[in-house]
């Protein structure tokens, strides 16, 4: 008898804006600590049940160094006995500790674990971890490295997709956040404040609400300098049958950076019965898979796949789809990729290019804003995958209880 | 002895580098052991003030010795003979006294490795000097300390293009650098400069062994430095993709020695070494770069017994694009040349284009005003044939056309010197038959030149049925005193470097002909290491004249009672020449669209023609196919004597038409396969595709022998 995982909540911070935003001003230590206390006052909970704190972050230096999950719990002032631990798996990281808390409570050994991720992108850039995938030569030559927006621009060229596909489904992302967040559609959002209990920031700052598509048309393509020093030709040492790459991702249609937090409270039954806490939801199957890491975020499809097998599940048994938007020819070659022909049960409140991709963060994200639309929606079952840099994936099948 | 050591009174001692019986001290055993000497009594002086090294040759020191590096194959003792040398030049840079490079003549490679070496470094400033690190292009890396030193001293992104690039630099240019700390106007001066600069600095030291050092712009830690090491290996593989691991393992050993201590950086620096130079590509452009070229250049292919010749005033027939090159290339090297054609207005078009890029060299700072108009002085451009009256070696550069030849021959031969050479720089016309419409058969020859002339190295230089030894002579000096690379081959359709040139071109359109992805045809000839993909370049030679000489061929050969052996790239040009008339770049389009204002792209109807094969090939099967095609042909021809020596084979194919230079070229391609491995890979291709891989008996030969070319 296996023991089920069951999430109980799901709680994230509005995503702010790298550039003069909200959360600048917040250390990675005390955003993450604010879910944390309010997970705790929201459930009443003694935190002595926790079993592990799993929190990801994926450039762990600086102030968001050190493992951030046990350092939260601590500054959250939570029990002495919470241990913690940091998770990097790229952009995945956020759904990653979602994953590893359920199958801890599915294994038997622990009961009670909280998930998450966070990253503030404002105050620690991308990359500036270092790491030998790009930074070390023999390693980057090896492996033909490529920064993900070739491999997103690789992608398209492919899959014959336009410029003007990527801008209209960016603008159709931005619209669906905009409504979505008019209409007060997330509920696991937690509006931050200062110590005076002043706010600070309450909606996703990164949403354009004046967005044109003559705006989106109007940006300069971003990685098309970049490949035509060397990137490019890399890419195309590898596709042989690709003349040229067309680029048509700019900062439009590409997720935005952003400062942002997201946790999950993971358990078995006995535990929330315990407790008292009522589940929303059950983790049906977990998956991670790896693709060419050059071109790099095709890995939705496959890690879809792979997760549905294990939960003898066909796509059309799934009621709704959260697809990262990295970028947005990841979401058109998922749908390709699932022979769906219909956006209308995806990404349908938005995604990472209108609300920001904090990378640490955004797979915990997506875990609340499907189970929040679930539950306004009355439906069944979601989906949530991300691609991830070195050619990863990342899938997760939920059902509301 | 190999160094001479003098102590004069102010303690300072002088080491001077003087190999007996050589010209230039190079790095070998002998100079190992002089070194080991020379440190071991710097050792033992009391009161030494500091050291000057210097030379008594013309240049500092020529570097490693590339007969001993080219024999070693075992990584162990290599890897020791390497640390040993290494451990010497670590002890003399950290004996405690002052140490400075008075640097009197060229410095490159081992040379500027002990320059580095030393804690200061002088130079004459002599613009004729040359300081860098000409390693990487023979397949090395600077394995004396030259990686793990030069980063310290300059940083990691300035000592690239030297490192990774070979870059050569003038003193005044070396300094600017950061690599040279002082200029001296002569070698008393350079002498007195390093006594007073040994004599204020008694406490000497290299900056990264003293407390507190910080490599110059930051190590790979820096985010400045880390943003250009992550985008640098693409632009490395964009050049090379990925065939020259020297570059590589520069770009490898420096950024990872930038991180750690001294003594671990040089350890790095070795392995890395070693790993290259037992390699196959240091072995292959060592042969062809270093032995092969200078084989050449010493005049292998020359006839033996004929007196140095000169040629005194050149007479070049017509001005258009190989015309006009000759001639630009000739007055550079210091002829007097007369260039004519029908007109006087098409003789001035062809002497603007030679001013043209004459004035591109002043615009660069390559050359100056009053250089280019010595040049031009020399130069004769004119409609009037009887200024060819003195002419020693005549050049004719006019179409493609035998009876328009037969003419200026005819004309020219008649005014010209009685005892010149007259040549012809056709690529496809067999010379002996040229020759029969010569008045003096003996003393005609093939000179065939590459476009663009001034910047195609080769020269292939044919011999007629009946061309003298003293004619050929005349033309292989023509081709040194012109500072080009002269091979000498035997009359044949095509000559040796077309004729074998097309087999690549052949190839590709085979491979498009089978329903291979054109894009991924290109591809495959640039991984095999082809400057051009094989349909691009068809474009640019065009596709009537493909057709035309496969025609005229299958003719000749049908008049020989030989059969024409058919290929699946046949389809492919009677397609392109007889259906839709797309002949290549010349005529608005090829296997490419040439837009206006725009990059050429693949013409999207080809695909339509040669639909995709359901099982396309990999871009290892292409690239085999491409490379083995040309190197079966030329074992073809030095089977049957079109081509006559190995150097002028691979020289040949490198210089003539870019064939794949990491290999050696085209027959050193089959020592670097294995010549049994190489004769069973022909085999299976034929068995695949047909009769044209069959290895020659001379190779089946040689591979039941196990030899090599």
């Amino acid at each position: 008898m296996v023991n089920e995982a069951f999430i109980f909540d799901a709680l994230r911070t509005p995503r702010g804006k790298r550039k003069n935003g909200a959360l600048n001003e917040i250390t990675p230590a005390d955003l993450a600590a604010k879910l944390l206390s309010k997970l705790q006052q929201k459930h009443s909970l003694d935190t002595a049940h926790v079993d592990d704190v799993v929190m990801g972050c994926v450039t762990p230096i600086g102030d968001q160094g050190g493992n951030i999950g046990k350092t939260a719990a601590q500054y959250a002032g939570w029990d002495v006995d919470v241990p913690g631990m940091q998770v990097n798996r790229f952009c995945a990281t956020g759904l990653e500790t979602v994953n590893m808390a359920a199958m801890k409570i599915r294994s038997g050994w622990e009961d009670l674990v909280v998930a998450g991720g966070i990253e503030c992108m404002s105050r620690t850039p991308m990359g500036s971890d270092g790491g030998a995938m790009a930074f070390e030569p023999k390693v980057n030559l090896k492996t033909s490295f490529v920064p993900q927006g070739i491999g997103a621009d690789l992608i398209a060229t492919i899959e014959n997709f336009s410029r003007d596909d990527m801008d209209n489904y960016a603008l159709e992302s931005q619209k669906r956040a905009a409504k979505a967040t008019n209409k007060k559609y997330f509920k696991s959002l937690v509006p931050i404040e200062d110590q005076n209990g002043l706010s600070i920031l309450e909606h996703d700052e990164h949403i354009r609400h004046d967005i044109t598509i003559e705006g989106l048309k109007g940006l300069n393509p971003s990685f098309e300098m970049m490949g035509n020093m060397g990137y490019d030709a890399v890419a195309l040492q590898k596709y042989t049958d690709v003349e040229t790459i067309n680029h048509v991702h700019t900062a439009g249609n590409s997720s935005g950076i952003v400062d942002g937090a997201a946790i999950a409270l993971v358990g078995s039954a006995e535990k929330g019965k315990s407790l008292g806490i009522r589940p929303r939801a059950k983790v049906l199957a977990a998956a991670t898979v790896a693709t060419d890491p050059t071109i790099m975020l095709t890995g939705p499809g496959p890690a879809t796949k792979k997760a549905l097998n294990k939960a003898r599940m066909s796509i059309k048994d799934i009621d709704l789809m959260e697809v990262n938007e990295a970028f947005a020819v990841v979401v058109l070659r998922f749908l390709r990729d699932m022979e769906l022909d219909s956006m209308d049960n995806v990404n349908v409140n938005g995604g990472s290019i209108a609300m920001g991709h904090p990378l640490g963060a955004t797979g915990a994200m997506l875990l609340g804003t499907a189970l929040d639309e679930l539950e306004r929606s009355d439906l069944q079952t979601a989906l949530i995958t991300l691609c991830v840099g070195g050619g990863m994936g990342i899938a997760t099948i939920i059902e509301r209880v | 002895m190999a160094f001479d050591y003098q102590k004069d009174e102010q303690n300072i001692v002088t080491v001077t580098m003087d190999m007996p019986g050589r010209s230039a001290n190079v790095i070998n055993d002998e100079f190992s052991k002089a070194m080991m000497t020379t440190v071991d009594k710097l050792e033992q002086e009391d009161s030494l003030a500091g050291v000057i090294i210097t030379s008594a040759k013309k240049t500092f020191l020529a570097g490693g010795d590339l007969e001993m590096l080219f024999q070693q194959e075992d990584p162990e003792a290599t890897f020791k003979l390497v640390e040993k040398g290494k451990a010497l030049s670590r002890k003399l840079e950290t004996l405690g006294k002052p140490l400075v490079a008075a640097i009197n003549g060229t410095a490159l490679g081992g040379g500027l490795e002990l320059a580095l070496c030393c804690h200061y470094r002088i130079v004459i400033d002599n613009p004729k000097i040359k300081i860098g690190f000409p390693e990487v292009t023979l397949g090395l890396l600077p394995g004396g300390g030259g990686v793990a030193r030069l980063p310290r001293l300059i940083g990691l992104q300035s000592s690239f293009p030297f490192l990774m690039e070979g870059k050569q630099v003038n003193p005044i240019a070396a300094m600017e650098a950061g690599i040279i700390d002082e200029l001296a106007t002569d070698q008393k001066d350079m002498f007195e400069k390093a006594q007073d600069w040994i004599l204020s600095n008694p406490g000497s030291a290299q900056p990264w062994d003293k407390k507190g050092y910080k490599m110059p712009g930051g190590t790979p830690q820096h985010p400045q430095i880390a943003q250009m090491l992550a985008i640098a290996p693409a632009m490395l593989k964009k050049k090379t993709i990925g065939n020259y691991p020297a570059p590589e393992a520069i770009m490898t050993a420096a950024t990872e020695g930038a991180l750690v201590d001294f003594e671990t950086a040089s350890r790095i620096e070795s392995r890395y070494f070693v790993k290259l130079v037992t390699g196959k590509v240091a072995k292959n452009m060592i042969n062809a770069f270093w032995f092969q070229l200078n084989e050449i250049n010493s005049g292998a292919s020359r006839p033996k017994n004929v007196e140095p010749t000169e040629t005194k005033k050149l007479g070049v027939l017509g001005s258009g694009l190989m015309g006009h090159g000759i001639t630009y290339v000739s007055a550079l090297s210091g002829l007097e040349v007369v260039m004519t054609d029908s007109s006087q207005e098409y003789a001035e078009n062809g002497l603007s284009r030679i001013k043209t890029i004459l004035n591109e060299g002043i615009k660069h700072g390559r050359t100056t005003k009053e250089k280019v108009d010595e040049i031009l002085n020399r130069i004769t451009a004119t409609a009037d044939y009887k200024k060819l009256a003195d002419c020693d070696l005549i050049i004719e550069a006019v179409f493609e056309d035998r009876e328009l030849k037969a003419k200026v021959t005819g004309m020219a031969e008649n005014i010209m010197d009685s005892n010149g050479v007259f040549a012809s720089n056709t690529s496809t016309l067999p010379i002996t038959g040229l020759a029969k419409k010569s008045i003096r058969p003996e003393k005609f020859i093939g000179i065939h030149f590459f476009s663009p002339v001034h910047k195609m190295k080769l020269v292939e230089i044919i011999i007629g049925g009946k061309t003298s030894a003293e004619t050929i002579a005349k033309a292989f000096d023509y081709g040194l005193k012109i500072r080009k690379i002269p091979i000498v081959v035997n009359d044949s359709r095509g000559f040796y470097t077309s004729r074998v040139f097309s087999t690549y071109t052949n190839e590709g359109l085979s491979l498009l002909a089978e329903g291979n992805h054109p894009q991924a045809i290109e591809s495959a000839g640039k991984k095999a290491g082809m400057p051009v993909g094989p349909l691009a370049v068809t474009d640019e030679v065009n596709l009537g004249l493909v057709a035309r000489i496969r025609n005229q061929t299958r003719k000749d050969m049908a008049e020989e009672g030989k059969e024409f052996p058919p290929v699946p790239a046949d389809a492919v040009i009677d397609l392109m020449t007889e259906q839709v008339n797309r002949l290549g770049r010349a005529n608005g389009g090829g296997f490419y669209e040439y837009p206006e204002n725009g990059k050429k792209y693949l013409w999207p109807d080809l695909q339509k023609h040669f639909p995709p094969a359901k099982y396309p090939l990999t871009q290892d099967e292409m690239i085999e196919r491409m490379l083995f095609a040309q190197v079966i042909e030329t074992i073809r021809c030095y089977e049957e004597n079109v081509v006559t020596s190995v150097a002028d084979a691979n020289i040949g194919s490198i210089f003539g038409w870019g064939f794949a230079p990491f290999k050696g070229g085209t027959l050193q391609f089959v020592n670097d396969y294995g010549i049994q491995e190489f004769e069973k890979r022909a085999q299976e291709l034929v068995k695949k595709y047909g009769a044209r891989f069959a290895p020659p008996k001379l190779l089946m030969k040689m591979a039941a022998n196990n030899e090599t070319f």
